[in-house]
């Protein structure tokens, strides 16, 4: 074997040990899930293997589908606005600090040191009736009544910014950090204010990580289930919500296996888009 | 020696003054538990040692009994760890059973007939030997038989307690005499909007539609008007809740004031002080547990752990920790001071005045039903 043909192996067999796990994991559960779907619940909730197109004429057609789809996403937009609103000036915080950057980086780690579904729980304690919230409003006296804060669509957003507000930081940091600071001392030299120098210089050449982190806390929040399922009223459920109640509940296995698909096509679209314009690139500087 | 001798040999140490209750009760149990969880695979590993054992079951309060008086004592008595398992629902945990290797799930206190129907339905019942589980006998027969008619005469498990999903309200707001007067129309009162809660469960919130129009939940001739009713109930809640523990949190914090609920949770926020009334509305929703064997379980060494478990001794001192009256016939077995004050405790041992839900019967609507209550749920 030449030269050439040996070091062409190298990167293959290198990463083999990955593909191996990737594809036994992540490839092939994915098609059993495409096979599932186009198989049929029975009466009894066992499943009759097949092709049908019962579950994807529903998923595809359904209005009931179509709108937590977009419910979904209105939800997973909104939350992302709020995350860049209020994960940009933390990140601009931080990267600009002059001292305990590091000690700013571990308190935005902290909270994965915690169990999701305990930090989202934690809502309860804090905008309960008997919360703390509730507690201090009115021991302030600005309330004489305890306002009712949980079980709503808000909270469901709330949860999710508590959520994913670290991932937009972090994915902003990195792209701040990489920015010269001279640049902006340039600017100003050039007779910019600091908010011109601001808007005209840092931060477009910070958009990569927003559009990162946006991306991220897209994908992330529209895929949830946890925190509709513990913050939310009634009414209040996102798509996998419904992907878990038409596998566990209506023990409709192909039906959720359809609708999970649709949900992953939906986002991995949107992926397509951000790496069409962006790249991936970007989004591993922050996950790094 | 056999487990049966090793088992009578317990008991009669216990009944002797030998052995307090909670060694007993912790022995005897995990002895069966262990049985219970092995798999196909130990009958040719025999010299293994058995290292954990499990049983799945509902949590909170309920897995509190069964820990407190089976589990602990067990593994500090041998050393075995017990998997106490765990699940939210029927659904969820069948989900986790059709998906797992046979013996891998060996018994599950599972609730309602109904579950029991879908188990047989999909092959996953057994045929107990029930020579082998003589204190069947001290059974409520109307527990075994609702399980016998599913399943052509024989059956796959053994029924342990009973309870009802009544109405929960708290005093401060609701009176006893309020609540009785509206009955399941309490859930639906403008007038608590906001404060009202409900289990995330469609055949509860069906079956309290039917009460809600005047209907008899076990043959619904408008079901038009009972999704009506479920819409007026969605948009006066403030919470559907899906566990016991997230039930006794909300009625504690008084996050809401009415909703239904399970009869021994209620009791339990009772011992605690907390100010709460419970009633079983005319046709309330009543239900049964039962000790189910898992096909793929090793049935012999089941049937001698089921057969301990409905030992009075230890029968009593479950449901006493969880608050459901247990399976025993009280006409049989003298239950103790506490069990005849528990909701929904039926001292004939005929259940005659509980309503239980008719398999056939919802298990035929089950999938229209749950997918459209589904929708309803979300607005529509």
């Amino acid at each position: 074997m030449s030269i050439e043909a040996r070091e062409a192996r190298q990167p293959w067999i290198l990463l083999s040990p990955t593909l191996t796990v990737i594809t036994l994991l992540l490839i092939v559960p994915v098609l059993f899930i495409v096979v599932y779907s186009f198989w049929l619940r029975t009466s009894v909730g066992d499943v009759q293997p097949g092709f049908y197109l019962d579950n994807w004429a529903d998923t595809l057609t359904d209005r009931f589908y179509r709108d937590i789809l977009l419910t979904t996403l209105r939800i997973a937009a909104i939350t992302t606005v709020v995350c860049a609103l209020m994960g940009y000036p933390a990140a601009y915080f931080i990267a600009r600090a002059k001292s305990n950057k590091a000690l700013l980086l571990l308190l935005l780690m902290l909270p994965f040191w915690i169990s999701y579904i305990i930090r989202t729980m934690s809502w309860i304690y804090i905008l309960g009736t008997n919360g703390a919230l509730n507690t201090a409003l009115q021991w302030l006296g600005i309330t004489a009544e305890p306002i009712q804060m949980l079980y709503n669509e808000t909270t469901v957003i709330l949860g999710l910014v508590h959520f994913l507000l670290p991932f937009m930081v972090l994915n902003v940091y990195v792209s701040l950090d990489g920015v010269d600071e001279t640049l902006e001392d340039a600017a100003g030299s050039l007779g910019a204010t600091k908010w011109q120098s601001f808007l005209q210089v840092t931060l477009p050449l910070s958009l990569p990580g927003l559009a990162a982190g946006s991306l991220l806390c897209f994908v992330l929040g529209a895929g949830t289930y946890i925190t509709p399922a513990v913050l939310g009223g009634p009414r209040d459920a996102m798509f996998a919500n419904l992907v878990y109640e038409a596998i566990i509940i209506q023990l409709n296995w192909p039906l959720g296996a359809a609708l999970s698909l649709l949900l992953l096509a939906v986002l991995g679209a949107l992926v397509m888009i951000y790496n069409h314009f962006l790249g991936l690139g970007q989004l591993m500087k922050g996950l790094g | 020696m056999d487990n049966t001798t090793r088992y009578q040999r317990l008991l009669e140490r216990y009944q002797n003054g030998d052995l307090d209750r909670r060694s007993f009760l912790g022995l005897i149990g995990a002895a069966g538990l262990a049985y219970g969880v092995q798999t196909p695979f130990a009958r040719y590993a025999n010299a293994q040692e058995v290292t954990q054992v499990r049983f799945d079951g509902w949590g909170g309060i309920v897995s509190e009994a069964f820990r407190e008086h089976a589990f602990a004592p067990y593994t500090a008595a041998t050393g075995i760890e017990v998997v106490d398992g765990t699940f939210g629902g029927g659904d969820e945990y069948l989900a986790r059973v059709r998906t797992s290797q046979p013996g891998e799930y060996n018994i599950a206190h599972l609730s309602g007939v109904f579950d029991y129907a879908r188990y047989h339905n999909l092959g996953l019942s057994v045929e107990l030997n029930e020579a082998n589980i003589p204190n069947l006998q001290l059974c409520i027969p109307a527990l075994s038989d609702a399980f016998r008619a599913i399943s052509g005469g024989s059956l796959s498990c053994v029924p342990y307690d009973y309870g009802t999903t009544g109405i929960a309200y708290n005093r401060a707001y609701i009176s006893d005499e309020e609540a009785q007067a509206q009955g399941a129309g309490l859930l639906i009162n403008p007038d608590y909007t906001g404060k009202i809660g409900g289990w995330a469960d469609w055949r509860t919130r069906i079956w309290y539609g039917a009460l809600q129009t005047g209907q008899d939940p076990n043959n619904i001739t408008d079901i038009e008007a009972v999704w009506d009713a479920v819409r007026q109930h969605r948009d006066l809640a403030l919470r559907y809740w899906t566990s016991g523990a997230e039930l006794m949190s909300l009625m504690a914090e008084e996050e809401i004031h009415v909703t239904e609920a399970w009869s021994g949770r209620i009791f339990a926020l009772q011992e605690q002080g907390h100010d709460i009334g419970y009633i079983d509305p005319p046709n309330g929703f009543g239900w049964q547990e039962c000790l189910f064997v898992i096909a793929g379980s090793p049935m012999e060494a089941c049937e001698e752990l089921l057969n301990f478990m409905l030992e009075p001794a230890t029968s009593i001192a479950v449901a006493e920790g969880q608050n459901y009256p247990p399976a025993l016939d009280p006409t049989q077995v003298d239950l103790g001071d506490k069990i005849p004050t528990l909701p929904a405790f039926d001292p004939t041992g005929t259940l005659s005045g509980l309503t239980f839900a008719n398999p056939d019967y919802w298990n035929g609507n089950e999938q229209e039903w749950s997918e459209t209550f589904s929708r309803v749920q979300r607005g529509y």
